[in-house]
């Protein structure tokens, strides 16, 4: 399978993720750790490398360090490479002076150059936002045998939310008759997972297009796709079946952690054959004590557990220590937990310290309940008590 | 650290030692620790204290550590000038592959005079250890030693293999190495670390084609220690030497201790291997593991106990695992028992099977097989 320089992915991951609150104050929403070792974004990047797409371009904007440090070279995902590669194409000055992408379609306007660079005859628009698993190379072979001009990656989602999403009315044949973003009446259950496929000869004739409407809030969804179907190009949905989540908010995250924590879950994250690459820290094999007890849940390396933990995702080098019972909830790397310290439904953010006797919980019995998030390199003296 | 470079010593007497452990490989890659090689303790600790170029000696069986050790990335010792090299086997006469490290290190002369630095430190594989070693080559050029070997302060100890006891002067100049069996509480033991200038490292390999001449601390140590000034230096931390299949298994349980699993993996450094790309481990409901090690990737519904489980071991419903070392995908079937055993790579063992070692003696099952 060389889908390289055939093909060129474009990761979209300026995201700011406005309703994650404090978890994204110091970085991007694809950097948000998730699945007990993985930050979002690992899930695209994999699906690039699994899929043999091996030129990437990851377009950032809000709060990069984290993000660039953890893609670096691209090494945990083989895209450390003489030819492509992942490269990391952030907002630039030009003659007149700098400019921020103003929406997504205009992010791709900007770096039409990087396309050009490698030449493909297809670009893959993807977004560092959501957490799935898919082959894109089984989208492209389908966008060739449809002859497409535009493929749009979808999914049915339930009634109830698709007015969250681009939503769109398909026939028979696959082909796309109309797209609207966020409607209010959906026509179907077919939402846009965010991923595109593009001639690439069309999506620079469109992206100028674009740039040159005045009007135009150059977003892919609200502009550009209904464009080019209003001028009749060929679109065709490929429909997805499988998991895939946009982790919006904390409740979803908190939703999309557990889901893992399944007899059977839909993401299977321990498939050889697909696997879900990320930076390793040099951590050692975590230690279960004596008095420890487990179950459903997932533990990373580096912790080191004296009490209780049941139904919870624990990142690297967490410790718990004696007495203590942590149930439904998810700890960030490098938490300190002491003794006979209770956490219920909540997330604790990266490097904080619960002294002895803390207890953190939620009451809600909403679906999804509603979670606690206690901020990262927090120190949260003995015996206090946080719930709601 | 600029002008010291590293020795891995896999050449000579500890090819077979591990029994069916070293039965597919060199003792360098026999898997410890849940996710580790026996390499990657002494290799980690010579990278973490900033040397940059560390050959690797080895004699025979060696494709699974150079697997492991592939480009030397994973211990950041993939560069452009030096880093990680592996040198097997070269015949220094045309006929026959040396047997001694001496011979060995001979051998390669090529590549001791195209390197630039002018001090050596030379340790064995199997040493269990996190080490830095940037105080003790401070030690080394203090005492202005010729060679400076390193000991530990072990407990009391009856019977297992022979070691060497240190006897020191009080300017801890190392007097006599006599072998022994027993020792008490406190007594100085050797490791196989040896510090020494490349110079003069080179000189003694010339001269290992003499009678009995040919193992750097038999042949060129111990018949010198009138001649040269040879000096102790301790091992503080955790450190053990792993030559029997009793003591593999004797060390493996010590990481159930807390304060060597903190010591030990942390201190001065992190202990770095092969990246398996393993998600976390995954306890499913109705399981019970207590003073257990765990790597990533594995998936656990049965009960462990006092064990070490390598990465992606599966434990299903019903299983038992006790006082075991698990290593890298084996199975263990529904219902199965296992106590006092260790299972080599990809082993599985079927639904209701019982497997249990000795009291004294765990029980070894080979790479891949099916109980």
């Amino acid at each position: 399978m060389v889908l390289d320089k055939e093909c060129v992915a474009m990761l979209l991951a300026g995201g700011e993720g406005r309703r994650l609150g404090f978890l994204t104050r110091e970085l991007a929403k694809p950097a948000i750790p998730f699945g007990g070792k993985y930050r979002i974004i690992d899930f695209t990047l994999s699906n690039c490398t699994n899929s043999g797409i091996y030129t990437v371009g990851v377009l950032t904007q809000y709060k990069p360090l984290i993000l660039n440090s953890h893609i670096g070279i691209g090494i945990p995902w083989d895209l450390d490479r003489k030819e492509g590669g992942v490269t990391i194409l952030p907002p630039f000055a030009q003659e007149k002076g700098g400019k921020w992408y103003r929406g997504t379609a205009n992010a791709i306007y900007q770096n039409l150059f990087f396309i050009e660079q490698h030449n493909p005859r297809y670009v893959l628009i993807v977004s560092g936002d959501h957490i799935y698993k898919m082959d894109y190379s089984l989208m492209l072979k389908y966008h060739q045998e449809k002859g497409a001009d535009v493929t749009i990656a979808v999914i049915e989602v339930p009634w109830q939310e698709v007015h969250r999403f681009g939503v769109m009315d398909v026939g028979e044949d696959g082909r796309i008759i109309t797209f609207s973003e966020k409607p209010k009446t959906p026509p179907s259950n077919l939402a846009s997972m965010g991923v595109y496929l593009f001639n690439r000869k069309l999506l620079q004739k469109y992206l100028q297009k674009d740039e040159e409407n005045p009007l135009s809030r150059n977003d892919f969804g609200r502009d550009v796709i209904p464009l080019m179907l209003h001028e009749g190009c060929r679109m065709f949905a490929y429909p997805f079946h499988g998991y895939w989540r946009d982790v919006g908010t904390i409740e979803s995250l908190w939703e999309a952690n557990m889901d893992l924590l399944a007899a059977e879950p839909a993401l299977d994250i321990y498939d050889h054959n697909w696997r879900i690459y990320t930076v390793n820290p040099s951590q050692p094999p975590h230690f279960l004590a004596a008095t420890a007890r487990v179950e459903q849940s997932l533990i990373n390396e580096g912790c080191i557990i004296h009490g209780t933990v049941q139904r919870s995702v624990l990142f690297t080098g967490v410790r718990v220590g004696e007495g203590s019972l942590i149930e439904e909830s998810i700890i960030m790397p490098y938490v300190r937990i002491g003794r006979n310290v209770q956490i219920k439904r909540a997330i604790i953010d990266e490097n904080t310290v619960i002294r002895d006797g803390c207890r953190i919980f939620s009451r809600s019995d909403t679906e999804p309940p509603q979670i606690i998030l206690v901020e990262k390199s927090m120190i949260i003296q003995e015996n206090t008590e946080i719930s709601m | 650290m600029k002008d010291v470079m590293g020795v891995i010593n896999v050449v000579g007497r500890n090819s077979d030692l591990l029994g069916a452990l070293t039965g597919p490989r060199c003792i360098a890659s026999v898997p410890f620790g849940g996710k580790y090689r026996l390499i990657d303790f002494v290799l980690s600790s010579m990278a973490n204290s900033g040397m940059q170029n560390v050959a690797v000696f080895t004699r025979e069986k060696y494709r699974s550590l150079m697997d492991h050790l592939g480009s030397g990335k994973n211990w950041d010792l993939s560069r452009k000038q030096d880093g990680l090299i592996i040198l097997p086997p070269h015949s220094c006469d045309g006929q026959s592959l040396p047997d001694f490290d001496l011979k060995s290190f001979f051998a390669h002369r090529n590549f001791f005079d195209r390197s630039s630095q002018k001090i050596v430190v030379v340790a064995s594989a199997n040493i269990i250890c996190n080490v830095y070693f940037r105080e003790a080559v401070r030690y080394h050029q203090e005492t202005g030693a010729d060679i400076t070997v390193f000991y530990s302060e072990m407990v009391a100890n009856e019977g297992g293999p022979p070691r060497r006891c240190l006897k020191v002067n009080e300017t801890g100049r190392v007097l006599e190495l006599v072998e022994r069996q027993s020792w008490d509480q406190g007594t100085k033991v050797l490791l196989e670390i040896y510090i020494l200038s490349k110079s003069l490292l080179m000189n003694l390999a010339e001269k290992s084609f003499l009678p009995g001449g040919a193992d750097l601390l038999t042949g060129g140590i111990i018949p010198n220690l009138q001649k040269f000034n040879v000096c102790a230096y301790p091992l503080k931390g955790y450190s053990a030497v792993v030559d029997t299949i009793d003591l593999y298994y004797r060390h493996s349980m010590d990481l159930l201790c807390p304060q060597v699993w903190e010591e030990l993996f942390f201190i001065p450094g992190l202990i770095h291997t092969k990246v398996k790309d393993e998600p976390p481990t995954r306890y499913l409901e109705g399981s019970a593991v207590a003073n257990s090690l765990l790597a990533n990737g594995c998936t656990i519904a049965g009960t462990v106990e006092n064990s070490i489980l390598f990465r992606g071991v599966r434990v299903h419903r019903g299983a038992r695992v006790k006082n075991s070392v698990i290593m890298q995908k084996c199975e263990i079937g529904e219902g199965a028992l296992v106590e006092r055993v260790i299972l080599d790579k990809d082993v599985r063992v079927s639904a209701g099977k019982a497997l249990t070692g000795h009291d004294k003696k765990p029980l070894v099952v080979e790479k891949r097989k099916i109980v």
